[in-house]
């Protein structure tokens, strides 16, 4: 297999382009589609800081790596889940890139800001772990932006994670989240920031491609609660439908990005207040944040009175 | 040769010299849930890993292992 640019030996296959590269023009590819990315959607500019949602996997390690070389300000912010050897070593690896390219990285413990580590918020609120993890990342990502003067957060998502929440959405026909869907979701309140996506465009393979061939140390052995959630499942169904037919989970995203999209944003918004306990944006009193808070205070002062009688 | 697996990590062994393709066919996994990384490099469907080789199929979602077909 040749290399579509230049005739060289490919090293990997883009079925769904139809197209095989060589290492140095796939990451020129992959670059460009960074680019073209950030350019589309304004995401950001050179003279804005940008706050960088790393978990030492390879798509947020490889956006990182990206933008740095692309002479973007960034900080990285890791979040300590708190869940055994994943978070000791996915937080190594993100220290070790940070000192090694000379960037500066916020560590912030979801067990010092919620009270308890992720398995435990798993056993107070009898939900599935993604559940709270993600509603703390979520809020977690936002204050810390606000707190450095950062007018945006960037995610890893790439193509493969934004095509299985849509499959997941339509399946379940949640109207509301599809217009919330999006590579970039602008400030709607002073207190939200912009949140974007620059791997939007490229797939699960050609991140951990960019991944390797640049030599980054990512963590491989990924989130131990990750198996059997949804999202994983439907994940399998749609690598099914992109072996039978390359390109499928593109046309899927991007046909509801430039088409379907438009049709679900309501003409009505809701109204964003601020929070009576922590001042951040709720659409109610008190923030889901401020609320699991609670819920584990409750459980461990529970657990407590329980210990001393 | 030796075909590495992850998630969890195990090894194989697959008899003779092969093409990428039909080592992924014969082990029942869809190429694009996978690198295929020998040595330092990463290698396309078309090439032949021969025998005394190692290769690494190296799953590419996060939090996943290879899917089978």
């Amino acid at each position: 297999m040749k290399c579509r640019k230049c005739g060289e030996p490919a090293v990997l296959e883009l079925r769904r382009h139809n197209a095989a590269f060589c290492a140095p023009d796939f990451l020129e590819f992959f670059r460009n589609q960074v680019r073209e990315a950030i350019r589309k959607h304004r995401m950001f500019t050179r003279d804005e800081a940008v706050l960088v949602a790393v978990s030492g996997g390879k798509d947020s390690l490889a956006l990182w790596d990206v933008l740095i070389d692309e002479g973007y300000q960034t900080t990285g912010l890791y979040l300590d889940l708190g869940i055994f050897e994943y978070s000791v070593e996915s937080k190594a690896k993100c220290e070790k890139f940070a000192a090694a390219r000379g960037v500066p990285l916020i560590v912030s413990a979801v067990r010092d800001e919620v009270g308890a580590p992720v398995p435990v918020i798993k056993e107070v609120t009898r939900r599935p772990p993604c559940s709270g993890c993600g509603l703390s990342k979520r809020y977690l990502m936002n204050r810390v932006a606000l707190e450095q003067g950062m007018p945006v957060v960037a995610t890893g998502h790439n193509l493969d994670d934004e095509a299985a929440t849509l499959f997941g959405s339509v399946m379940h026909w949640q109207t509301e989240a599809l217009p919330r869907q999006s590579p970039a979701l602008p400030s709607t309140h002073p207190k939200l920031v912009r949140r974007v996506k620059p791997l939007y465009r490229l797939s699960e393979r050609e991140t951990a491609a960019f991944a390797f061939l640049r030599k980054i140390d990512y963590i491989v052995e990924e989130c131990p609660f990750a198996t059997g959630a949804t999202s994983i499942t439907h994940k399998e169904i749609l690598s099914r439908m992109e072996d039978a037919s390359p390109g499928a989970k593109h046309n899927f995203l991007f046909g509801f990005l430039d088409r379907a999209r438009p049709a679900f944003e309501r003409a009505e918004s809701v109204t964003l207040n601020e929070c009576a306990r922590c001042g951040q944006v709720t659409t109610g009193t008190i923030c889901a944040f401020c609320k699991l808070a609670d819920q584990v205070k409750r459980r461990q002062g529970d657990e407590h009175a329980h210990h001393r009688a | 040769m030796k075909v590495i697996l992850r998630n969890p990590r195990r090894e194989v062994d697959v008899a003779g010299n092969r093409r990428v393709k039909d080592i992924l066919r014969e082990l029942d996994i869809i190429p694009e849930t996978v690198l295929v990384i020998c040595g330092d490099d990463l290698v396309t469907a078309d090439q032949v890993v021969r025998e005394g080789d190692t290769i690494e199929l190296r799953p590419v979602m996060s939090g996943g292992g290879s899917f089978p077909r």
